[in-house]
């Protein structure tokens, strides 16, 4: 069998120090075909970003691989364009120099004039050659994430990686990106995968999407595939049963992986005051030095139940 | 209507109030506590020459106001400059090394808060092989070694503070060492970096005094030093208000210039 065009082999991650390591992700399975638009929907806060920096290699795994065409990624390149939630714009650059620096690094080889002439093409495909001149500072936050979406694709990337690109905008602008997004990959054939929080939306874009289960410990859930036929009409979608029972069971499921995590209870403790102190609290060495804590000043406990 | 009539001039009128209170403050402090202190009158009166011919020159050490400013601002465009050609990129080192920042930060701490008076003798025995020349190298140094701290630790911060963002834009991009200094770290620093510098060119105007004084180079400060040992006091409150008011200038126009880099 060939190898698929992006492959994840339970990729792990964990951050903090050793004491108080939290696992974000854990055994992540990916893969992904060429040409195909997968979706990834989870909470905040569950590690998508974590998910998408090892993707683009700016973070390494602790365990697991990631293969793109069959070669182990180890550092961020051009070849994964990512579009940053964030924008990520360089704010002393107007529009057009914050593309062209990317044609700059990623196409040296070509002259000066084509180099001008390919980044015009991107601002214009992006419907910004209006705004051409302007500072990141004059632009509105969807205008923003369009030259971000430029300054991507005009790296000519085997596959884009967008990390939650559209969560900073309202609704309206929202939508009217969102039909870009659809536009653009249906045009260019563009391997993407989206990280989202909004399952409409990844349902509305994608070939195939994937939940992320809540965090600690996120991980992948089942592919559901998408086989509405494009260009998707997102006011007939509404109504649209493959639609709906795709969005029912997502959202399905992201609940019921939520659910495990919130199993703990808080209770108010009202102990006596005649119990020793509690000397494994932990004090500072240097500085205040604070006397122990006795049992009757600990005014919540939480219990963890492990359903 | 008559309100905001007032309010309108309020920005010309308050000040010239300002002034007048201070006038007033020191014709009564010359004319009761201190009578050695010239009061205003007397100090426009033997300073007239000074200042309504700036540029005259009589001798070594008597010549218009101006021109001995122009002595004064040229020590310290010097030393202003050899300030930041040495704390700018100590600054960037600072804040891009931790270890260099662990190294080097404690004795920066020290040497920070020394006084220009203290600097002043050991720059002299520094360059004392350097003969005619051992005063003025004297003084550079120690604008030099004074003005200095600001522009280092506000680059620096500068440098630390860069967003993670941009230079993951630089690492997706695969950008080489020099342009990622080139085209984000300085880029992003520059508004930290100018504000030091408009704090180091404070510093810079305010030792230039101590220095002339000390090594008697003429100049605004050189002039307020022998004029207090030729006991013609007004001068000093001449010395006094040049260079309140050279300094002023100076700052704003350093914030001119900070201005333009702010909106990055």
């Amino acid at each position: 069998m060939r190898p698929a065009f992006l492959e994840v082999q339970s990729v792990s991650k964990a951050y903090g120090a050793n004491g108080s390591r939290t696992e974000v992700l854990r055994d992540i399975n990916l893969s992904i075909e060429e040409g195909e638009f997968v979706a990834i929907v989870g909470y905040s806060g569950a590690g998508k970003t974590t998910l998408m920096s090892i993707l683009a290699g700016l973070l390494q795994p602790d365990a697991g691989e990631v293969k793109l065409e069959g070669q182990p990624v180890r550092s961020p390149g051009p070849d994964r364009g990512l579009v940053f939630q964030n924008y990520s714009l360089l704010p002393w650059l107007n529009v057009f120099e914050n593309v062209k620096l990317a044609v700059d690094e990623v196409f040296p080889a070509k002259s000066e004039a084509e180099r001008v002439a390919h980044t015009e093409e991107f601002v214009e495909m992006v419907n910004l050659t209006a705004a051409h001149d302007k500072k990141p500072s004059e632009l509105s936050g969807g205008m923003r994430q369009r030259v971000s979406v430029a300054r991507t694709l005009a790296m000519h990337p085997k596959i884009l990686l967008c990390d939650e690109p559209l969560s900073a905008l309202d609704a309206l602008t929202r939508a009217n990106l969102q039909d870009e997004i659809a536009r653009l990959s249906a045009t260019h054939k563009q391997t993407v995968v989206l990280i989202t929080n909004d399952p409409d939306e990844a349902i509305l874009l994608a070939d195939r999407v994937i939940p992320l289960t809540a965090g600690p410990n996120a991980t992948l859930g089942p592919s559901f595939r998408v086989d509405i036929a494009r260009p998707r009409d997102r006011r007939a979608l509404n109504h649209d049963p493959q639609f709906k029972q795709i969005r029912r069971e997502v959202i399905e499921f992201l609940l019921r992986s939520r659910k495990h995590r919130q199993a703990s209870v808080t209770r108010k403790l009202v102990l006596p005051e005649i119990e020793p102190e509690d000397l494994s609290v932990h004090r500072p060495k240097i500085g205040a030095r604070r006397r122990p804590i006795r049992r009757s000043e600990v005014q919540r406990e939480e219990i963890q139940i492990d359903p | 209507m008559k309100d905001s009539k007032f309010k309108k001039l309020d920005w010309l009128i308050l000040p010239i109030l300002g002034v007048g209170a201070v006038l007033i403050l020191w014709q009564v402090v010359s004319a009761s506590v201190s009578k050695e202190l010239p009061n205003p009158g007397k100090t426009w009166a033997a300073s007239k020459a000074y200042v309504v011919e700036p540029f005259a020159k009589r001798g070594e050490m008597d010549q218009g106001i101006l021109r001995f400013t122009w002595y004064s601002l040229v020590l310290v465009a010097k030393g202003y400059a050899l300030a930041l050609l040495i704390g700018t990129p100590l600054g960037f080192c600072l804040g891009l090394s931790k270890t260099f920042a662990k190294t080097f930060d404690p004795i920066i701490q020290i040497l920070r808060p020394v006084s220009p008076l203290a600097w002043l003798p050991l720059g002299l025995v520094l360059f004392l092989g350097a003969g005619k020349q051992a005063s003025e190298l004297g003084a550079l140094f120690t604008i030099a070694v004074c003005a200095m701290w600001p522009t280092v630790l506000n680059t620096a911060v500068g440098v630390r503070a860069v967003p993670q963002d941009y230079l993951n834009v630089a690492r997706v991009l695969k950008l080489s060492r020099t342009k990622t200094l080139f085209k984000v770290l300085i880029p992003a620093t520059l508004p930290y970096m100018f504000t030091g510098f408009r704090l180091s060119l404070g510093i810079a105007w305010l030792v230039i005094v101590a220095a002339e004084m000390l090594t008697g180079r003429p100049g605004v400060g050189g002039f307020l030093w022998q004029e207090y040992n030729a006991l013609v006091y007004e001068h000093i409150i001449l010395c006094i208000i040049t260079i309140g008011i050279v300094g002023f200038v100076l700052d704003r126009l350093m914030s001119v210039i900070e201005r333009r880099f702010k909106t990055a």
